[in-house]
């Protein structure tokens, strides 16, 4: 009976359900992988003046790393297909990440400057998180778009073709991956700011 | 190894190392080979030889093997027989198309086309094989492509020869089989489904850029494939088999995915 009473008191203060950790945490993983095993498959024929050191890469050769890739692809998906459907069917969605004003977002964002930005109830996101979260959703949906135009060129034609061909679909992932990773360094460095998103992200509360 | 005649940069001294790595590999057997490709001659390989090796480990090597025959299995299906890879005009085929192989130009085999056979093996009605002269007369058709590699990059050529569906019909091939696979002049060796071998675009190419197709880029014929990747599209052909038995191929053995398609 205590049990059933601790977790119906407990039950407020809950931050991220069990469903979003485990999806974070998938994610997580499956970003390091296919980023990793990525700069390798850059490597082989790189769009521009520098490589990735292969020390930090995944996969030992093309042949492991596309291998890495081509199987954490469909865990990234997977797990992204089901954290979409999940945030709209519960309503999370609306809550979370809506409504976002562009006088939201500025007001937030003079806060964010002056330091004035409370995080006082972590389960309410700013315009500025909104804003950031919402961003990272569009991008992992277009380095996904153009992965399927590089995988596929011939059977997604219509998708490649909207992406302005073979070439540029390259273009447009390496970019993506960058934006992704210019996000996860900003989530990161908040994160080490509020250490308790960290706990909140584990533990639920 | 498109970038080896610039400055000694990192990645060319990769490319080096890579090239040295596959000279050695071929002197093994192919288990050895594998292994020895596997662990690679880099200096991260050496690094993790001495640490943990997720790679090493057999259960992630067979989960990532899992994935790659899964991948076949989804790309087989997602496969539409009517959808072309798309053709270009002229004015946009590359200036200087890349020679690729998986040695160095100077072993490019010299084929002699006078004395050159193809030889067709496996569940054909009639296994004669077929002189240049013969394939020559046939009724040619042109494209202009896309090559995309594996390592990323990609080129526009034209191409020219026979449909493949066109000759398979012709020698009696039983096109309900599941796999056409192909021998090479320089021991290169791969396999394809069999609907991407009836696909219109797939063929026999005997030309390049209008000319008799060129020793760099697989006399005296190879199979031009759009919708693949540059590592199936075969050179040098000698060896053509419709089977229901997989074979492989020299890279996908190594762990490429073998549909490879795009």
């Amino acid at each position: 009976m205590d049990i059933h009473l601790d977790k119906k008191t407990a039950c407020p203060a809950v931050i991220h359900p069990r469903w979003l950790r485990a999806c974070h945490w998938i994610n997580a993983a499956a970003i390091v992988l296919m980023t990793l095993s990525g700069w390798r498959i850059y490597n082989a024929s790189p769009l521009f003046d520098f490589y990735f050191p292969s020390e930090i890469t995944l996969g030992g050769w093309l042949g492991g790393a596309l291998q890495w890739h081509f199987a954490a692809m469909w865990i990234f998906a997977a797990n992204g297909v089901f954290y979409l459907t999940m945030n709209i069917v519960t309503g999370r969605f609306a809550k979370k990440f809506l409504p976002l004003t562009l006088r939201g977002l500025q007001q937030d964002a003079i806060n964010v400057l002056k330091g004035k930005l409370a995080h006082a109830d972590l389960r309410q996101y700013n315009n500025v998180q909104r804003a950031a979260y919402l961003f990272v959703m569009v991008d992992c949906l277009l380095l996904v778009l153009s992965g399927l135009v590089l995988w596929k060129s011939v059977q997604f034609g219509l998708l490649r073709e909207l992406l302005g061909g073979y070439e540029a679909a390259r273009f447009i992932h390496f970019y993506a991956m960058t934006a992704l990773m210019g996000f996860v360094v900003v989530h990161l460095v908040m994160v080490a700011l509020v250490p308790k998103t960290f706990i909140a992200m584990l533990r639920g509360r | 190894m498109k970038k080896s005649n610039l400055g000694l940069s990192p990645g060319d001294a990769e490319a080096v190392v890579k090239e040295a790595q596959q000279l050695l590999a071929r002197q093994l057997d192919s288990s050895a080979r594998r292994r020895f490709l596997r662990q690679g001659l880099t200096l991260g390989g050496v690094v993790m030889l001495t640490g943990c090796d997720l790679r090493e480990t057999p259960d992630v090597d067979s989960v990532l093997n899992s994935f790659s025959r899964f991948n076949d299995r989804v790309q087989g299906w997602l496969f539409n027989p009517a959808s072309l890879s798309p053709e270009y005009s002229a004015d946009r085929i590359a200036k200087s198309f890349p020679f690729n192989a998986f040695y160095g130009e100077e072993d490019i085999p010299q084929v002699n086309g006078e004395q050159w056979r193809l030889e067709i093996a496996g569940l054909v009605s009639d296994k004669r094989s077929w002189s240049l002269p013969q394939l020559y007369n046939m009724q040619q058709v042109d494209q202009i492509t896309r090559h995309i590699c594996v390592e990323g990059w990609s080129a526009i050529g034209r191409w020219g020869g026979v449909r493949f569906a066109d000759f398979l019909k012709l020698i009696g091939a039983d096109t309900t089989a599941k796999y056409v696979s192909f021998k090479c002049a320089d021991d290169y060796y791969t396999s394809i489904d069999m609907a991407s071998a009836l696909h219109p675009q797939t063929i026999m190419a005997l030309s390049w850029d209008g000319r008799i197709l060129p020793p760099e880029y697989g006399y005296p014929m190879k199979i031009r494939i759009p919708t693949k990747l540059g590592y199936k599209n075969p050179k040098h052909i000698q060896v053509i088999e419709v089977t229901n038995r997989y074979t492989g191929g020299y890279w996908e053995d190594e762990g490429y995915n073998w549909f490879g398609g795009s």
